[in-house]
């Protein structure tokens, strides 16, 4: 019925097996977390979990002080990284001169994302609560986790700006539009999806960041919830730290709860990155 | 291959008004000689028409009348480029102004990807016109100006790249009319058109060029003899630095070329 494979044919589909066999490896542990999140989780999903503070100890009550506080979190920090990420790409990618300081400026940049996130946490300590006397504070958090989320900020926009046609730049400039102009009409909007997207990843990785909020400024419980940048914030990874390791007796549902709020949290941001990044490829196409 | 050249009626007389003049010009990409000794004038409301093979500096020639070879950098300009008898090298000149003053219209369509209103009223815009009414006056005169404004006035808010290439190209041409400038350079236009949009196009150079100044490169020879008053033959030497064989009306370089390696090259015997 089938003739026998040729040898070229073996190894063809032998490659293809190992290769989906590799992909399916790496998909089954992201979709086994998720599962095991949700399945576990959900039960404790309420309107009263996510509306009320935390009482007991966070036996029992809600997080939504930990919900706020991380939105919080995420919103000082971009409110800092964004536009300095921004300004520093611009520099970087159509002012600055190609030479070694400027390889070397790029190169540190680049090998800020891989500093340990609790050094941060460590260098914010030293220099935003204590030497700025900012406190244990939101503040402070806020300026860590920015300090952190230059890394993207600044490399996506280079990148974004960077990837706009030269046709574009000569197009306005042969206008009489000047370098300014031309950066601010036309490179800008061109890289505006790529800039937001960035901005819109270090922001849920700022949502994620527990180890350098730990050190300056989250709170394991609070009252209410921060009136002014300066007070203490409670923060969901933080939360769900404490009463996994440090609340005995603690229901395994509310664990997965928080758990549950936090990942929906992080990925609902990965997603819409992901939206904004699709729908600015269709605008450029012109359909 | 000989080429069947037709020359058209041109002008009864070349305006001998020159409006830009280039004397002794080299141009350095580094230690690279792209352009040597060129000296030409290019005369005021006519067409002149760059030709020469590939790689023989045309284009950099071009980016000389609005300094658009300053982006690049490693660039050296030895030489004088005079327009209106102002040498557009020295020191203190308005790189800004001048570029309002000499339009350029690239080899492939750019439009911006905004609206087609937004693209024509960009140079107005960011040279400070601001009224709403003045804005659409300006947009309707220069798109009727580029032959575009029949196939467009109902959908001016629309995203500029659903147009066709010859459409985009005559935006692209109506985009530098706003400025009102009054030189046009074009490089190699219609290299992505169609020979119909192509046409087109040349129509429409033949109309500006009643009162703008036009410099094109071109590697079409059809399109230099059609369309050009002026005609100038680059070539390049041994070292690959452009020069400038030969130049002068165009009836004249294509009927009866003075030097050798013109009527070689027009006849398609190489290049």
């Amino acid at each position: 019925m089938k003739k026998p494979l040729a040898p070229r044919q073996i190894s063809q589909r032998t490659a293809f097996t190992f290769l989906i066999l590799a992909t399916i490896i790496v998909v089954i542990p992201v979709i086994v977390i998720i599962a095991v999140i949700i399945v576990n989780g959900a039960g404790a999903i309420t309107w009263e979990f996510l509306s009320q503070p935390p009482m007991q100890a966070g036996k029992a009550g809600g997080i939504f002080p930990a919900i706020i506080g991380t939105f919080y979190l995420m919103l000082g920090t971009i409110v800092v990284a964004l536009p300095l990420g921004v300004l520093a790409g611009i520099y970087l990618s159509e002012y600055a001169r190609d030479n070694w300081l400027t390889r070397t400026v790029n190169m540190a940049i680049v090998n800020l994302a891989g500093v340990p996130s609790i050094v941060y946490g460590l260098f914010g300590l030293g220099v935003f609560v204590l030497m700025f006397h900012f406190g244990m504070s939101l503040l402070a958090a806020s300026l860590t986790l920015a300090c952190q989320a230059l890394a993207m900020t600044v490399t996506t926009s280079r990148e974004a700006i960077l990837a706009v046609p030269r046709e574009y730049r000569e197009g306005s400039l042969a206008v009489g539009a000047t370098k300014l102009q031309t950066i601010r009409y036309v490179v800008l909007p061109q890289a505006r999806p790529g800039i937001i997207t960035g901005a819109v990843l270090a922001m849920s990785r700022a949502a994620g960041e527990t180890a350098p909020i730990l050190v300056v400024g989250a709170a394991f419980f609070l009252p209410g919830l921060p009136q002014s940048p300066l007070d203490q914030f409670m923060a969901l990874p933080y939360h769900l730290y404490t009463v996994a390791a440090h609340v005995p007796g603690m229901s395994k549902t509310t664990i997965w709860g928080v758990a549950l709020v936090l990942l929906v949290v992080v990925l609902s941001f990965n997603v819409l990155a992901t939206i904004i990044r699709l729908r600015a490829r269709r605008w450029r196409y012109g359909t | 291959m000989n080429v069947n050249l037709e020359i058209p009626e041109k002008k009864e007389t070349i305006n001998d008004e020159v409006r830009i003049s280039v004397r002794d010009l080299n141009l350095y990409y580094g230690d690279f000689q792209a352009l040597r000794n060129m000296t030409l004038d290019i005369p005021e409301n006519a067409i002149t028409a760059i030709i020469g093979p590939s790689g023989c500096g045309k284009s950099t020639f071009l980016r000389l009348f609005n300094r658009m070879n300053d982006l690049i950098t490693g660039v050296r300009v030895e030489g004088i480029v005079e327009l209106d008898g102002v040498n557009i090298y020295d020191r203190d000149i308005d790189v800004v102004e001048l570029r309002k003053k000499v339009g350029m219209v690239f080899q492939k369509p750019n439009p911006f990807p905004m609206s087609i209103f937004e693209n024509v009223a960009f140079g107005p815009k960011r040279h400070g016109r601001k009224n709403r009414v003045e804005l659409e006056d300006i947009v309707e005169k220069s798109l009727k100006q580029a032959a575009l404004w029949d196939e467009v006035s109902d959908k001016l808010g629309q995203s500029a790249l659903a147009l066709s290439g010859g459409q985009q190209q005559r935006l692209c041409i109506a985009r530098v009319l706003a400025v009102e400038p009054e030189v046009i350079l074009m490089d190699e236009p219609c290299s992505a058109l169609d020979p119909i949009a192509t046409l087109r196009i040349e129509d429409l150079m033949r109309e500006l060029s009643k009162n703008y100044t036009i410099v094109i490169v071109t590697h079409n020879m059809q399109q230099a003899a059609r369309a050009s008053d002026m005609s100038a033959f680059f070539m390049m030497e041994e070292d690959r630095a452009g020069v400038l064989v030969e130049w002068g009306a165009t009836e004249k370089v294509f009927t009866n070329p003075q030097d050798k390696r013109t009527e070689d090259y027009i006849t398609g015997r190489f290049g």
